[in-house]
């Protein structure tokens, strides 16, 4: 018999008798959903990101203009920002030849108030190593896109055919020794929010 | 109603002033007690030692002792766990089922089946509580501090029922002082930082006594202060409660 | 205890507390994350349903793994996933070097498996010629030490930053004396980053995978897993079996329980869902048995398959917070260690189940409600009746049996000078008298309960 015959075999031997499988909707009821704005940016500081409220994309670009030179190696996905990043030639690179990337600006349709998460599905990477490779990461989410909890948000994403996805929450961090947090372990030293408030 | 007293083996050779206050404090209350005289242990040393197997000799005479009683008290959450978890008869297994539910740990028969809410009892002192294991995780007795659920203490209710008892706080609620049983011996080291540790944050709060209802993490703790030279006694919560009749 | 020549947790958490203050410091720091959890899980009031979710889900999965685990493999295959099939530690050592072995490369980057650290995969490949970096901070630091992790979540929780800054210096060139915990870190970075950017094949752990997606889900806060897979040519994910859920929903679940428990934490920087390979990648799935399908077959001990690997049995641990995670000498420590290793090797790992009071704190912080100390207990009678035991101690248990199930004898032994002193359960077999070491005897009375009852009630 094959391995892979052989461990069903013996998992379909001793698996104990079909139990059922439970709803997970009881839970979404205990979901606060009150100021869910508040909730998220709360949470979001404690854990070290930097949260701006923007009324639009000029906003967000004003910010990043004065919190970064010029001469810095900008990406993002979103095309209204080509005139202060590479929207385009980064696509054609290899995932090695980002290792230069000062700051990458991203856009996400869904952040979580219980953890601050934000998820990131592979189109809206650009490259799937771009938000963990980036020496800075900056994400622009729609404040009408925070749901209560992660209950919420998994209904919200569904079962994608997306090849990859990633709920980020924060900068990279380790507390590997002696429990002292640092900030910017092997992912971006820092994670900037805009949360755009504008109609 | 009428009471079996079970006094664990250790409590009797050791301990007879808990056993003597339990005894007292049941009667007080106006609960006919009677001590079957030919008990001896409720088999749990060797079970937690893996020689379940062996306690057949101790199941049985336990039933012998105590099945005909309305209910069985003793002053030792520990043994009155092992019996609810794990006492069985090949032949008589429903009274072994009748026994491992008529089997209570003192307070809560106190609290629960007695519904005591007034006690006659003054006991001047600053007391530290210690929430020994089995009865608080194992019989409930206490919230545990890893549930998200409310508080309560059945020992500590009725603590606070004492004339003159200041209750202090502890840094860490309920540690496990590091008895365990055999574990004491055969994990020394482990077993006795714990034990000193426990001991140290009842001393830093300013105990005069630590009480608790099973005496055999009080004998631990004990035999840490007597060798600390501390003056710092333990005491059988039982004998606080019954502390007036002194 | 256990009849092996190596050191059973009882010597190896003797040696651990030969030096006080570090047990201190390692109790502290564990508490210290054991109250982060507390105040992170009570702002919930739906936890305890949350974990009796969880629970429920594992136990379901695991009464139809079989079909979970050939729903997760077509729907990977469709995704473009080789999946493998692993029997054990030494075919699952085989499979990753035949991967490593047909792409013509000689080294790895890893990021944290402790299925991995199970099938000691570093060291078969090092006898292959591989070699394989941890790219987890704590990892790194453990293997550059040459130590095995001592906690599953945090590898390096026994060692001191000084002594990081010294290995630190030896192996990546700091300056002598630099302990600072920012400038360690940032030395990795520097370090690590150049493995991630020059190495063809990567490996990491699965926390989730779902049956539902073929998909599966790595966690981690330093980003190391993603650095890695995502630079590589070929990403590896080892699995055990007990790692599938049914549905991606199901993740909503396992993500809140996940990093509160361990840590506190609202979730982990990143919860990465890998389900396809990026164009021009290889993506491996290895599904490893090892035991596990023998352990769900152990009706009293299956449960600890529901394990999602928090660590927070650990953190709780009264024990382990004082013995290390390196005296339990099995890649998972712990109270969860001590359920899993005795089905791996149950003469080897005899002793596990004994290292523990029975206090039941592990399973109150379990995310899944394993019963933990129910288990351990379990097991200790397993362990006695397959003979893993010294004869001195099964000796010493009979006659304790002889003398308390015949009140006759109790009483006179007792009479005699308190037998109980001698036989009694914190002196079993005490040669040397280990109670005594540090601790007093309680004073005999001068009479025992049943003699004041007799004097004092007996006539009544």
């Amino acid at each position: 018999m094959s391995t892979r015959g052989g461990i069903l075999s013996a998992i379909r031997a001793n698996q104990p008798e079909l139990t059922v499988l439970p709803d997970v909707e009881p839970l979404k009821a205990y979901a606060n959903k009150e100021n869910l704005l508040a909730q998220f940016t709360t949470i979001a500081t404690n854990i070290g990101a930097k949260i701006y409220e923007a009324k639009n994309l000029a906003e967000v670009k004003s910010v990043i203009q004065n919190n970064f030179g010029a001469d810095v190696k900008i990406i993002s996905t979103i095309s209204e920002l080509s005139d202060i990043a590479d929207t385009k030639e980064y696509l054609n690179d290899l995932p090695v030849q980002l290792a230069d990337v000062e700051l990458t600006i991203l856009q996400s349709d869904l952040a979580v108030a219980e953890n601050s998460a934000i998820w990131i599905t592979e189109d809206q990477m650009g490259q799937r190593v771009l938000p963990f490779i980036t020496q800075h990461l900056a994400i622009i989410v729609n404040a009408k896109n925070i749901v209560a909890t992660m209950h919420d948000a998994y209904s919200s994403i569904g079962i994608t055919t997306q090849g990859f996805g990633a709920f980020i929450a924060g900068p990279s961090k380790t507390a590997d020794i002696e429990q002292s947090l640092v900030i910017g372990a092997h992912g971006p030293r820092s994670m900037s929010l805009f949360l755009l408030t504008g109609d | 109603m009428t009471v079996g007293l079970f006094i664990p083996c250790y409590v009797d050779q050791f301990y007879p002033g808990a056993a003597i206050a339990t005894l007292q404090l049941l009667e007080k209350l106006g609960v006919t007690v009677v001590y079957p005289p030919k008990q001896t242990c409720c088999g749990q040393p060797m079970a937690n030692s893996g020689y379940e197997h062996l306690t057949t000799g101790c199941n049985e005479l336990f039933i012998d002792n105590f099945s005909d009683f309305d209910y069985i008290v003793s002053p030792s959450g520990s043994c009155i766990l092992h019996i609810k978890d794990h006492l069985h008869s090949e032949g008589r297994e429903n009274e072994a089922v009748q026994v491992r539910r008529k089997v209570y740990e003192l307070t809560e028969f106190l609290t629960d089946i007695l519904k005591v809410d007034h006690l006659d009892a003054t006991f001047p002192h600053k007391v530290g509580v210690h929430q020994s294991c089995h009865g608080q995780r194992g019989l409930k007795i206490s919230q545990m501090t890893e549930l998200v659920a409310e508080p309560f203490s059945k020992p500590v209710q009725l603590l606070n029922m004492v004339q003159g008892i200041e209750l202090i706080p502890l840094s860490r609620q309920d540690e496990c002082c590091g008895f365990g049983g055999t574990f004491c011996v055969a994990e020394e080291a482990v077993s006795v930082k714990m034990g000193v540790d426990r001991v140290a944050d009842h001393l830093e709060h300013g105990a005069e006594y630590i009480t608790g209802a099973d005496m055999s993490c009080l004998m631990h703790m004990e035999g840490i202060l007597r060798r600390q030279e501390s003056k710092v006694k333990v005491i059988h919560i039982a004998e606080i409660l019954n502390s007036s009749a002194q | 205890m256990s009849t092996t020549s190596t050191k059973d947790h009882a010597e190896l958490a003797g040696q651990f507390n030969a030096d006080e203050q570090r047990v201190d410091w390692h109790d502290e720091t564990l508490w210290w994350i054991r109250q982060k959890r507390d105040k992170a899980v009570n702002q919930f009031p739906e936890w305890e349903l949350l974990r009796e979710t969880g629970s429920k889900i594992k136990e379901h999965t695991l009464s139809n793994l079989g079909n979970y685990l050939e729903a997760f493999e077509a729907n990977a295959l469709a995704n473009g996933i080789t999946v493998h099939w692993a029997a054990d530690a030494k075919e699952h050592n085989q499979i990753v070097h035949g991967i490593i072995k047909k792409h013509g490369v000689n080294r790895m980057v890893k990021s944290k498996s402790m299925l991995t650290e199970e099938c000691h995969l570093n060291e078969y490949l090092a006898e292959n010629g591989i070699e394989v970096i941890d790219s987890d901070l704590g990892e790194r630091i453990v293997q550059l030490a040459k130590e095995p992790p001592s906690h599953i979540v945090l590898p390096c929780i026994h060692k001191k930053k000084e002594e990081i800054g010294d290995l630190f210096h030896e192996h990546l060139g700091t300056p002598a004396g630099v302990s600072d915990p920012q400038i360690l870190a940032e030395t990795a970075r520097q370090h690590l980053r150049e493995v991630f950017l020059t190495r063809k094949i990567a490996l990491t752990g699965v926390n989730f995978a779902v049956a539902e997606t073929g998909e599966f889900v790595v966690c981690t806060n330093e980003g190391n897993a993603d650095m890695g897979a995502h630079l590589s040519e070929v990403h590896i994910a080892s699995m055990g079996i007990e790692k599938i859920i049914p549905k991606r929903e199901h993740l909503g679940v396992f993500l809140r329980l996940l990093t509160r428990s361990a840590t506190g934490q609202p979730i982990t920087t990143y919860s990465s869902h890998y389900k396809k390979p990026r164009p021009g990648q290889e993506m491996h799935i290895v599904i490893v048995d090892n035991g596990r399908s023998v352990q769900l077959g152990r009706k009293d001990f299956r449960n600890s398959l529901k394990c999602i690997r928090c660590g927070a049995c650990m953190n709780t641990c009264p024990v382990y917070r004082r013995s290390g995670g390196h005296s339990y000498h099995n890649a998972i420590s712990g109270p969860i260690g001590s359920i899993l290793a005795p089905n791996l090797d149950m003469e080897k790992y005899a002793d596990l189940p004994f290292a523990s009071t029975l206090c039941g704190s592990c399973s109150n912080v379990c995310p899944v409600k394993i019963d933990i100390h129910d288990q351990l207990y379990k097991w200790r009678q397993v362990i006695v009746k397959a003979g893993y035991t010294t004869k001195t101690k099964s000796a010493g248990m009979k006659l304790m049996q002889w003398t308390l199930s015949s009140p006759g004898i109790y009483h006179a032994a007792g009479k005699a000078g308190r037998m109980v002193m001698k036989y009694a359960p914190f002196a079993v077999n005490n040669a040397l008298n280990p109670w005594y070491k540090q601790r007093d005897m309680p004073k005999p009375p001068a009479q025992s309960f049943d003699e004041w009852y007799k004097k004092n009630r007996g006539k009544k």
